[in-house]
């Protein structure tokens, strides 16, 4: 029998980037908000201790800051004809646990997407012709418009402190931006990062190529900086452990270093951690939310009853919470109906090594940090013409290295022998003078018709709930966009100088144990009718007009670039449309 | 035993006004329905810090008493000043209340002990005293018995306080200097009278009263060193413009510095409310304080072994510079400036030392909500290391304190391992 | 040193815990930002003296392989003296060794190579039977001799077998087995010297990977300038020496 707790206005599950954005904007709309978080209360200076904080073993390669498998993972399988397997640990991807979500471990990375990327199946269906998409492929336009997203992403950028250049700026092309961006109203809150010397080789190798380099849009803050909140970041300082781990010095943008400081501090909120929600409780309509159940770490029930729910947790749980609180229908891939689990994607990423001449280079390739890096964006999205190619989508080129870390970053030639003498000359000669880059062709993964999620009928997690399964491949299109990028990257990996290339497009099938980002998107998407979507444009149930389920779960496919502007900025579109339309009149605010 | 409140961070009582007793104020001039009054009164129980002592964190009763109130000689639980009349004042007389206040006799005739700052708000008018109470009268009666006296023989003997009170207490009402200007004669009003600083900050002698020859000097308590506030360039507040103590008292940051500790609470509950304009009468007051004879010295005639700032340095390079920067001088909001910072250069390193082997949360305001924290270095700095990255602190980019001792470190590490707050 | 490693919730007036007696991590927050003072959660320095998890014939055996994988040479000390045999130890004897925190409710079943592992086989089980494995099979083929015993050509002879899955080890996938204990040897040889291996920064030092430090706001615009700071480590500080 749960305990059931004092009423709230809202009830918010996940305390990462969107749960702290929405209880921050909506207590600050004079309602009293609860937030229930899984994980552990973690913040800068007792989690994050400058003293040890630096520590691969533990935090990159035991993964101490994420979830555990152990309290709930997923199955996976390449397709429908194969049993789904539990993921026992984590490859593929990495998913966050506690306060700050996956704003804590993550790089900062922090784009925009592109105008067309908003209307990407009218966009591509007009310049190439309906039959130039692959039958299977399910994409589809947001029902948005970059426009429209434009304010809240300027506001997301300015809650964090970008720091970046900008390449269009009210329409006027900028020197050294990213000439391809959206139309943005303002600069970029600081400016760029300094870059290493193999970020400012890569850019010097671009544009001798014809491209036109810019840095990365980075939460890694150049300056320091205090947001329209009031609160203050620091200057990064290129540890070079900056994703896998938190941050101790301040200087990257996470719910702690930006909102959580504030929204703690106000007497319309609480947060409750290591609780994790059950399920989402409806009334007899199985139309409106009553709320939450959920279960703290000593396995308590707890009813907490409020008016409005938000979803914020990590997508695949968004979606497993709406299939356990049987919330839309479920996705059918054989008939194409039902929208929850549809148009699951994550990304395609490649890269390649670079090895250059250690008597020559020196690229002390540890000091770095999350966002550094010198981009393109020539082959991103639909900026380049895709006609004589034979596929659609693309993403940004970077030197984007992140880090050298021992274990992680010691690429070796590929004739080396694995263990010995001839092993360790060869890490010895090559540690500082190898470009290695396994995220530097950033591309999109577009939706397809087998590509989905639903409960898995065998491996449950620790209450006995059903996991969700996740049903994923590589499509041809996919794997020709990334042996085009790719390619491209190695020509300018050549440029810089390199002695060797080794390319490493990715290559099929999906393999859940290669850590491929983190960037999971769909599964519960927004669109402009409940036929084409689950979420209406303002992140709305259209089953349960009182739920909003935040994040790139949204997304009805995945772009690009990496998600998090997008979904910050999407945060804030949700929540100004709660703030200024919901709570006035609370319903459906698009009438299906 | 919860939010212990630490004597003598105690209660004291400020004013609005400068301190001119208003014609035709008597005992006949409380009104609960003088919305004015009350409204003023409200205002000098914030200047007062009257909540730090009288409200139980926590129990959402204003100042329902039961704190316990932790002193050198045992500990001392504040009394429900709420207007219940059997637990709390309600009972009392306009003229009881006011000589608790300003003489601290209690309502039988007993003394109060001197964790209640009578010494301090004997300054206060009668009209400033009577607004207090016209405000208490006007908030909810709470039935809470407290006992307030349990310490030990023989502090637990009441009649001693009338001798305590013979030797170091000088009762009577705040007296203008009329060499001074207004504004300062405000400061010196908040600070000696109502603004209680040399509660914290006036060295005390053996039975916890001030050393008036030292006035607002510095002085350890509670794990922490209330640094010198005087003008000293080194270790007052020479280097602060009368701005930047109005930021700090007002945010709890300014461009060099952040509160935390004890002031951390004084901030929340008291200055961060406080008018600018007292804020700034307070600022000029301050930085008219000599330093006395210690001002601005440098520390010591022997300079620190090499060999223990060489390892120092290296130290605060590993551990310290990422936040501090190379240089010492921090990132404003977030990282206090070590480079001439008055609380790394105190003579008592008791502060610093906490901040390094404990870490420390600053605090958060509305203006400054950030509250950056130090992480703790016990773990990992032994004795010695926290000695030479302290004495380095101490002795680097112009700085100049005494060099801190392993034996300084661990008689810090076992006083902070005894206190859970 | 761990002199203040406590969670006292207590301590802080912005924290509380759950009404629930059992709840003993459960909190609300709320108020402001919960602190704790002297809250860390620091590793333990491992010491070499000992064995935790491995008898002394597997110690024998693994410091022997160690030290074959990473030879001593003039580029470092061999993996033995680097520590990375107490490494793979103490690992074996902590959470590692179990799969703690891995997802290991059944039916565990043989998935296709993107599935990723699915042997319910935790490491120490998996090193305790590979190991005795070893010894006979080199029983078998080296005259008798364990592992420990064997001449480098040997070692090396049976390491590359077991690599290429040409020396067989009864009841366990040799490839496997070199496949862990490759990653476990490299792991403790770059891992920092906390963990037991890496001794010295040994590993470190050779690659020129300087370590722990935390601010390079000096070094980032010095491109292709070899970082002269020391080497450190978490506890690894032999520049702090007094």
């Amino acid at each position: 029998m749960a305990l059931k707790l004092p009423h709230k206005d809202v009830v918010i599950i996940g305390l990462g980037w969107t749960g702290s954005i929405l209880a921050n904007e909506l207590t600050d709309a004079g309602l009293d908000v609860i937030a229930i978080e899984r994980g552990p209360w973690r913040d800068t200076a007792t989690d994050f201790l400058i003293s040890y904080v630096q520590d691969e073993l533990r935090y990159r390669i035991q993964h101490e800051l994420f979830l555990r498998p152990s309290q709930i993972s997923v199955t996976f399988r390449n397709n429908g004809n194969q049993t789904a397997l539990p993921v026992r640990s984590w490859g593929a991807f990495m998913l966050g646990n506690g306060a700050g979500g996956a704003g804590v471990h993550w790089n900062a990375e922090t784009w925009r997407f592109l105008p067309t990327d908003f209307t990407l199946k009218s966009h591509l269906t007009q310049r190439y012709g309906a039959g130039f998409l692959p039958q299977d492929m399910t994409i589809q336009d947001w029902g948005i418009t970059y426009d429209q997203l434009e304010p809240h992403y300027d506001a997301f950028e300015y809650l964090c402190g970008t720091s970046g250049q900008a390449g269009n700026l009210k329409g006027a092309i900028q020197t050294g931006g990213n000439p391809f961006e959206g139309v943005r109203s303002r600069p970029y809150p600081t400016p760029p990062m300094k870059q290493g010397y193999g970020h400012t080789l890569f850019a010097q190798a671009a544009q001798e190529l014809g491209y036109k380099p810019f840095p990365q849009p980075s939460g890694n803050l150049s300056q320091s900086y205090t947001n329209p909140l009031g609160v203050t970041l620091g200057q990064c300082t290129y540890c070079g452990f900056c994703e896998w781990f938190g941050c101790a010095n301040y200087s990257k943008a996470t719910p702690q270093t930006t909102v959580l400081p504030v929204l703690l501090r106000k007497s319309n909120f609480e947060a409750r951690t290591e609780c994790e929600v059950m399920r989402i409780n409806l009334d007899s309509t199985g139309k409106r939310a009553t709320g939450v159940t959920f279960v703290d770490s000593s396995g308590t029930e707890f009813e907490q009853p409020a008016d409005l729910v938000l979803l914020c947790a990590f997508q695949l749980f968004n979606v497993q919470l709406l299939l356990m609180s049987g919330i839309g229908k479920l996705y059918d891939p054989n008939t194409g109906q039902g929208q929850i689990g549809r148009n699951f994607s994550h990304q395609t990423v490649s890269g390649g090594l670079g090895f250059f001449d250690k008597d020559k280079y020196n690229f002390n390739p540890f000091v770095s940090a999350g966002a550094i890096g010198m981009c393109i964006d020539e082959f991103n999205g639909d900026n380049f013409d895709h006609g004589p190619l034979g596929f659609v989508g693309g993403g940004y080129i970077g030197q984007v290295q992140t880090n050298g870390r021992p274990i992680e970053t010691t690429a070796v030639p590929p004739d080396t022998p694995a263990w010995g003498p001839k092993w360790k000359q060869a890490l010895r000669d090559n540690y500082l003078s190898t470009i290695n880059c396994g995220a530097a062709c950033h591309a999109s993964m577009y939706s397809y018709r087998d590509v989905y999620l639903d409960l898995d009928p065998t491996y449950k997690d620790r209450f006995g709930r059903p996991l969700l399964r996740m049903t994923i491949d590589f499509h041809d299109n996919e794997l020709k966009m990334s042996a085009y990028l790719t390619d491209k990257y190695a020509e300018i990996l050549q440029k810089m100088g390199a002695k060797q290339v080794v390319k490493q497009p990715r290559r099929g099938p999906y393999d859940v144990t290669a850590y491929q980002t983190s960037h999971l998107c769909g599964g519960a998407i927004m669109g402009t009718n409940p036929d084409n979507s689950a979420l209406n444009i303002y992140l709305q149930s259209w089953d349960v007009p009182n739920l909003f389920v935040q994040g790139a779960t949204a997304f009805p496919q995945n772009a690009g670039y990496n998600p998090t502007g997008t979904v910050g900025a999407l945060a804030f579109w949700s929540a100004h449309a709660i703030r200024t339309q919901y709570l006035k009149n609370p319903g459906p605010l698009v009438h299906a | 035993m919860r939010d212990k409140k630490h004597w003598p961070l105690a209660c004291v009582f400020g004013t609005i006004a400068l301190c001119l007793p208003l014609a035709g104020a008597d005992a006949a001039g409380i009104d609960s329905q003088n919305f004015g009054q009350v409204e003023r009164g409200h205002y000098l129980t914030v200047v007062g810090d009257c909540a730090a002592c009288h409200t139980l964190p926590g129990s959402g009763h204003a100042f329902a008493g039961g704190r316990p109130i932790e002193t050198p000689f045992g500990t001392l639980f504040a009394p429900n000043i709420t207007p219940d009349p059997t637990t709390g004042i309600g009972a009392w007389t306009d003229d009881e209340f006011v000589n608790a206040l300003t003489k601290g006799t209690g309502r039988n005739g007993t003394r109060l002990y001197p964790a209640m700052p009578y010494t301090y708000y004997t300054r206060l008018t009668r009209d400033d005293a009577l607004a207090i109470r016209s405000y208490l009268n006007s908030i909810p009666a709470v039935d809470n018995p407290v006992q307030v006296d349990q310490l030990p023989f023989p502090f637990s003997m009441r009649w001693t306080l009338a001798v305590w009170d013979q030797l170091f207490f000088t009762p009577g009402t705040f007296h203008p200097d009329p060499n001074k200007s207004a504004e300062w004669n405000r400061g010196a009003y908040l600070a000696e009278g109502p603004g209680h600083c040399g509660m914290c900050h006036t060295p005390k002698n053996f039975l916890g009263a001030d050393e008036t020859s030292q006035k607002l000097q510095g002085y350890a308590l509670q794990g922490w060193f209330a640094p010198n506030i005087t003008d000293d360039a080194r270790r007052g507040l020479g280097g602060w413009s009368v701005d930047d103590i109005v930021a700090y008292l007002k945010t709890g940051h300014n461009k060099t510095s952040a509160a935390t500790g004890l002031m951390s609470e004084t901030l929340n509950l008291s200055t961060s409310k406080m008018s600018d304009e007292d804020l700034k009468a307070i600022a000029v007051y301050l930085k008219d304080q000599s330093a006395g004879g210690n001002a601005n010295k440098t520390a010591s005639a022997d300079p620190p072994d090499q060999a223990v700032m060489k390892a120092g340095a290296q130290i605060y390079a590993d551990e310290c510079a990422g936040c501090h920067a190379a240089d010492g001088k921090g990132e404003a909001r977030l990282f206090p400036s070590l480079n001439g910072s008055p609380v790394v250069q105190q003579t008592d390193p008791t502060t610093i030392l906490h901040v390094v082997l404990r870490g420390a949360l600053s605090v958060a305001t509305k203006p400054a909500p950030t509250a950056p924290a130090m992480p703790q270095f016990a773990w990992i700095l032994n004795d010695d290391e926290v000695a030479a990255v302290v004495t380095y602190i101490r002795n680097s980019w112009g700085n100049s304190a005494p060099p801190v001792t392993a034996s300084q470190v661990e008689k810090t590490r076992q006083m902070l391992l005894e206190r859970s707050d | 040193m761990l002199l203040i490693n406590r969670r006292q919730l207590l301590g802080s007036s912005a924290i509380a815990l759950l009404l629930s007696l059992q709840s003993a991590r459960a909190a609300i927050i709320k108020g402001g930002l919960p602190w704790i003072p002297g809250a860390a959660d620091p590793p333990t320095r491992v010491t070499p003296d000992g064995w935790q998890f491995f008898n002394a014939q597997e110690a024998a055996a693994v410091e022997a392989f160690v030290d074959r994988l990473i030879p001593a040479d003039e580029l470092s000390p061999g993996g033995k003296d680097c520590g990375c045999a107490v490494f793979i130890d103490r690992q074996l004897a902590g959470p590692y060794g179990r799969f703690a925190g891995y997802y290991m409710s059944g039916p565990f079943q043989e998935g296709t190579k993107q599935q990723g592992p699915q042997s319910p086989i935790t490491p120490a089980q998996h090193y305790r039977k590979a190991l005795a494995a070893l010894d006979a099979a080199c029983r078998d083929k080296f005259g008798g001799k364990v592992f420990a015993d064997l001449n480098d050509a040997q070692k090396d002879e049976a390491i590359g077998g077991l690599e290429h899955g040409t020396f067989k080890l009864g009841g366990t996938d040799s490839q496997e087995f070199f496949k862990l204990i490759l990653k476990d040897t490299q792991n403790g040889f770059l891992a920092d010297p906390i963990y037991g291996g890496n001794r010295d920064l040994a590993a470190w030092k050779m690659i020129g990977f300087p370590g722990t430090h935390y601010d390079y706001r000096a070094w980032i615009d010095r491109h292709n300038q070899r970082v002269t700071l020391p080497a450190i480590g978490i506890a690894d500080h032999p520049n702090w020496s007094l």
